[in-house]
C-alpha cells in the first residue's frame, strides 16, 4: 500500500495530527473489547493489529436516526479523555450523521444522497432507532418521506447494516407493551443484506468500532448468534463475569437500595438484577473509559437491555428465575443483619406498669411526707 | 449506747395483708424460677448471644447491690470516719445489704448457664484466673453476702438470748461474745469487699471496649461506679428510714437523716463533677451529647436525675423537710439505677442485629425477688432487734398496724 494514499486510516490520522501512540492505544482497547471471535484481533500483537488497521482505507459509514433517543450517539460522543470519540471519527469515515453534521434541510438530504452514490455498495449503514410500521409507517418522517422508505433506500446500497441499540435491534422501548407505533427492528424489514444487531441501551461504542473495522479490514462480518449479535461481544453472560459475582456465591445480597449491603457493593440479584439472563460485554468493558461506569458498577441492577425477552418487558425490580446457570439462586436471603432478640409487648407493658407505679408511689410519698398530718408528726430532736 | 439507741424488735403481727401480697409475688417468682430451671434460659428469658446479661444482671446484681450499699456506706461513716452518731443506722442498713446481696447472688445463680457448677468457683482456687474481673466480682459478692450476715448475726443472737427455747438460749449466750470479739475483723472485711467489687462492676463493661458507647466509655468508669454506689447507699438508708418510720408509726430521725443527706449530696457532687469533667476532657463527647439520639438523651436524663438531689438538698432548711429528703433520695436512686442500666444495657451495643428487652418472666422474677426482699425486711425488723429509737406512740402504731399501710391518715 502506498503511504501517499490519503484514504488509508494511518495516513488520515497522520494528516489529522493524531499521534501514533493514541492510535496504538485505540488498537489496544479494541483487542480488550474483542479478545476472541474476530479475525481482526486474532493477531499476535497490538502492533500487527495497528499495521493491519492502518493500511486499510477508512470505511465509509452512513448513520441514520429513526425512533430513538440518540443515546447511542451520545455514548459515542461522551467517551472521555483522551477523546476516543474523535479518534473513532478519524478512523472511520462518517459520511452522514444527522446529529453531527452542520447541514440542515435540503442540504442535508443532498449530502445523504451524495454519500450513498459515492460509496454505493461499499458503505456500512448504521441504523439507530426502531421503524414504525403501523398505519402505513406514518409515525416517522424524514425529509417528507416515511422512515420505512428511507431505510429501504439506504439499505439497497449498503454492504452491511449495523442496527445499533435495542430499538434498531428489535424495536426496543417503543415496541414494549401495546407497541402503539408498530415499531420493529431493522432485520424485520431488510432481508437481503447482512445485518449485525448491537443491542444495548446504549451499546458500547467499541463494539461498533470493532464490527466496522472487521468488515473494512477483513472484508467480512463477525460471527453472530441466533439474534444476529456478534459473538465476540455478546457470547458472555453478565452474571458470569460480574465483579460482584463473589457476593452472589457467598450469599451476600443487598436487600434494599441504600442498605448496608448495598453500600458495601454486595450482589444486586435480589433488587432485580437481570445479569443472569443477559448477554453482553458490560461486565468487562465499562463505559466512558472509567472503571465501574456501568449499571452494576454504580449499584443499579442490570435491566437486561441487550435481551429482547427481558428489557422493557420484565419489571426492573423483579427478581429473575435462574434455570440455565450452574449457580443456584437462593430461595431465601440471609438478611444483612439477622435480627436477634425479641421484644414482647406484654413485657414492655408490664415494665411500664411497674415503673409507673413506682414513680407514682414515690411522688405521692414525698408529697405526703411534706405535709405531715395528725399523729404522724416526724419526731424532732 | 444509751437507752434510746438500744435496738428492739418492732413486734406486732407479721402476716398483715401487705406482707401477704408481697409474699404472693415472691411465691410467683419462685414458681417462675423453677420453670426457668426446667425450661432453660432460652425459653424463659429474652436473653441472647448479643445480650447475655439482661435485667437480672443490670438490676438484681448491678443496681441491687448498689442499693444495698447502705451497710457499706454507713459502716464507712461510722467505723472509718468515726461518726458514732450514725450508729443506729448501721443495723437496718446491714439488713438491706445482707438481703440485697443475697438476692444478687440468687439472681446470678438463676442467670448463669450452668448453675450446678457455681459451687466450684470459690473452692477450686487452683483454677482461678487471677486477672479476671468477673472472678473478683463473683468472689467479693459471695464473701460480702456471708460477711453481711455475720455482721448482722448479733441481732439474731441477742434475740436468741431471750428465746423461750433453752437450747437456743444457751447457744446464743455462748456464741454472741465470740461473734462480738470477731466483729471488728468482719467489719473491716465488709468495708474492703464492696470497695473492690463495686468498682469492678464498672471495670466489667470497660472490658467490652468499643462496644460501649463513647458517652460512658471512660477509664474512670470504676471510680464513677464506686462513688455512685456510696451515694446510692445513703439514699437507700434515707428511703428505708423514712418508710419504716412512716409505716411503723415510729418517730423519724430527721436530724440524722438530714446530716446524712449532706454527706450524700457532697459525694454526688464529686461524682457529677468527675462525670461532667470527663465528658468535657474527652471533648469529642461534647458533640455526642448534643446529637440527641438515644444515647445523648439517656445521658441528659441521667445527669438531670443526679443533679436534682444536689439542688433539692442545697440548703439546711430544705434538708430538714422530710418530703424533700425523700424526693431527693428517690431521684438519686433513680439516677444511679439509670446510670447502671445505661452502662449495662443501653451503652453496651453488641451489634446492629441484637436487641433486648426483658421478658415477662424475667420482670416477674425480679419483681418477686424485690417483693420477697421487702417482706423479709419487714419480718426481720419485727422479729429481731434491728431498729432503735423511741417507741412509737400507741395511737400511731394502732393506726398503722391495725388498718391500712398506704393511707395512714
Amino acid at each position: 500500500m502506498a503511504h501517499s494514499d490519503s484514504r488509508t486510516i494511518e495516513n488520515h490520522l497522520r494528516m489529522s495530527g493524531v499521534s501514533r501512540r493514541d492510535f496504538v492505544r485505540l488498537c489496544s482497547a479494541l483487542m480488550v473489547t474483542a479478545p476472541a471471535g474476530l479475525a481482526l484481533t486474532s493477531t499476535n500483537s497490538v502492533d500487527e493489529l495497528a499495521k493491519a488497521v492502518g493500511h486499510t482505507p477508512r470505511p465509509s459509514v452512513i448513520w441514520l436516526h429513526f425512533q430513538e433517543c440518540t443515546g447511542c450517539t451520545e455514548t459515542l460522543l461522551r467517551t472521555s479523555a483522551p477523546d476516543v470519540g474523535h479518534l473513532i471519527l478519524d478512523v472511520i469515515s462518517l459520511d452522514y450523521h444527522e446529529t453531527l453534521m452542520a447541514a440542515a434541510g435540503d442540504q442535508a438530504e443532498q449530502a445523504l444522497h451524495a454519500a450513498m452514490q459515492k460509496n454505493s455498495g461499499r458503505y456500512v449503514l448504521v441504523a439507530e432507532g426502531s421503524i414504525p410500521l403501523k398505519d402505513n409507517g406514518g409515525y416517522l418522517e424524514l425529509g417528507r418521506r416515511r422512515g420505512l422508505e428511507v431505510l429501504k433506500e439506504a439499505a439497497s446500497g449498503a454492504a452491511a447494516i449495523v442496527a445499533i441499540g435495542s430499538c434498531a435491534s428489535w424495536g426496543g422501548v417503543q415496541s414494549s407493551g401495546e407497541n402503539p407505533t408498530g415499531a420493529v427492528g431493522v432485520d424485520s424489514i431488510i432481508k437481503d443484506k447482512p445485518i449485525i444487531n448491537l443491542p444495548g441501551c446504549p451499546p458500547n461504542p467499541y463494539t461498533l468500532l470493532a464490527v466496522v473495522l472487521e468488515y473494512a479490514t477483513m472484508g467480512r462480518i463477525p460471527a453472530l448468534d441466533s439474534l444476529k449479535r456478534p459473538l465476540f461481544a455478546y457470547s458472555r453472560v453478565i452474571h458470569d463475569n460480574c465483579p460482584r459475582r463473589a457476593h452472589f456465591d457467598a450469599g451476600r445480597f443487598a436487600q434494599a437500595f441504600g442498605d448496608d449491603g448495598h453500600r458495601q457493593g454486595w450482589c444486586l440479584f435480589k433488587l432485580g438484577c437481570k445479569g443472569p439472563l443477559t448477554h453482553g460485554a458490560c461486565a468487562t468493558r465499562h463505559f466512558n473509559e472509567v472503571p465501574d461506569v456501568w449499571p452494576i458498577g454504580i449499584g443499579a441492577p442490570c435491566v437486561g437491555c441487550t435481551e429482547k425477552a427481558v428489557a422493557f418487558t420484565m419489571p426492573v425490580f423483579q427478581t429473575v428465575d435462574l434455570h440455565s446457570i450452574p449457580a443456584t439462586a437462593p430461595d431465601t436471603y440471609a438478611p444483612i443483619y439477622t435480627p436477634q432478640g425479641h421484644i414482647s409487648s406484654a413485657a414492655t407493658g408490664l415494665a411500664g406498669l411497674i415503673g409507673g407505679a413506682l414513680v407514682g408511689a414515690g411522688i405521692m410519698a414525698s408529697r405526703r411526707l411534706r405535709t405531715p398530718e395528725g399523729g404522724e408528726k416526724p419526731g424532732e430532736e | 449506747m444509751n437507752a434510746q439507741e438500744q435496738a428492739r424488735p418492732v413486734g406486732g403481727r407479721i402476716l398483715t395483708p401487705p406482707f401477704l401480697a408481697l409474699t404472693a409475688l415472691a411465691a410467683l417468682s419462685a414458681v417462675l424460677i423453677l420453670w426457668r430451671f426446667v425450661a432453660g434460659l432460652g425459653a424463659s428469658t429474652a436473653l441472647n448471644d448479643g445480650y447475655p446479661w439482661g435485667l437480672w444482671i443490670a438490676f438484681d446484681v448491678v443496681t441491687g447491690t448498689a442499693l444495698a450499699c447502705g451497710g457499706y456506706a454507713v459502716a464507712l461513716l461510722v467505723y472509718v470516719l468515726n461518726r458514732g452518731r450514725y450508729h443506729t443506722l448501721v443495723r437496718p442498713a446491714l439488713v438491706t445489704s445482707a438481703l440485697g446481696y443475697s438476692i444478687a447472688g440468687l439472681s446470678v445463680a438463676i442467670d448463669v448457664g450452668r448453675p450446678w457448677l457455681i459451687w466450684k468457683v470459690p473452692l477450686f482456687f487452683w483454677h482461678w484466673n487471677h486477672r479476671s474481673v468477673l472472678l473478683e466480682v463473683a468472689m467479693c459478692i459471695m464473701l460480702y453476702t456471708l460477711v453481711a450476715w455475720i455482721e448482722l448475726s448479733p441481732a439474731f443472737l441477742e434475740r436468741g438470748e431471750t428465746s423461750s427455747n433453752p437450747k437456743v438460749r444457751s447457744f446464743s449466750r455462748k456464741v454472741l461474745p465470740a461473734v462480738r470479739r470477731g466483729l471488728p475483723f468482719f467489719i473491716a472485711f465488709g468495708l474492703l469487699l464492696p470497695t473492690m467489687h463495686q468498682s469492678s462492676l464498672g471495670s466489667l463493661l470497660l472490658l467490652s471496649g468499643p462496644r460501649l458507647n463513647a458517652l460512658w466509655n471512660t477509664p474512670l468508669l470504676p471510680l464513677l461506679f464506686l462513688l455512685s454506689c456510696l451515694a446510692m447507699g445513703y439514699g437507700a438508708v434515707i428511703i428505708e428510714s423514712t418508710l419504716s418510720s412512716r409505716f411503723l408509726g415510729r418517730p423519724l430521725e430527721l436530724m440524722m437523716l438530714s446530716r446524712l443527706s449532706r454527706v450524700m449530696a457532697w459525694i454526688l457532687s464529686v461524682y457529677l463533677a468527675i462525670r461532667i469533667c470527663d465528658l468535657f476532657v474527652r471533648n469529642s463527647l461534647l458533640a455526642a451529647l448534643f446529637r440527641f439520639d438515644l444515647f445523648s438523651i439517656m445521658t441528659w436524663v441521667e445527669l438531670a436525675l443526679l443533679a436534682g438531689p444536689i439542688v433539692l438538698l442545697a440548703s439546711s432548711e430544705r434538708r430538714r423537710d422530710p418530703g424533700n429528703l425523700f424526693l431527693a433520695a428517690m431521684l438519686l436512686l433513680l439516677g444511679g439505677a439509670l446510670y447502671r442500666f445505661d452502662v449495662y444495657l443501653v451503652a453496651f451495643q453488641p451489634g446492629p442485629q441484637w436487641s433486648y428487652f426483658p421478658s415477662v418472666t424475667e420482670i416477674l422474677i425480679t419483681t418477686g425477688l424485690v417483693a420477697g426482699e421487702i417482706a423479709a425486711y419487714i419480718a426481720l425488723i419485727k422479729l429481731f432487734p434491728i431498729l432503735s429509737g423511741r417507741k412509737p406512740t400507741a395511737p400511731a402504731r394502732a393506726a398503722v398496724l391495725g388498718r391500712s399501710y398506704m393511707t395512714a391518715d
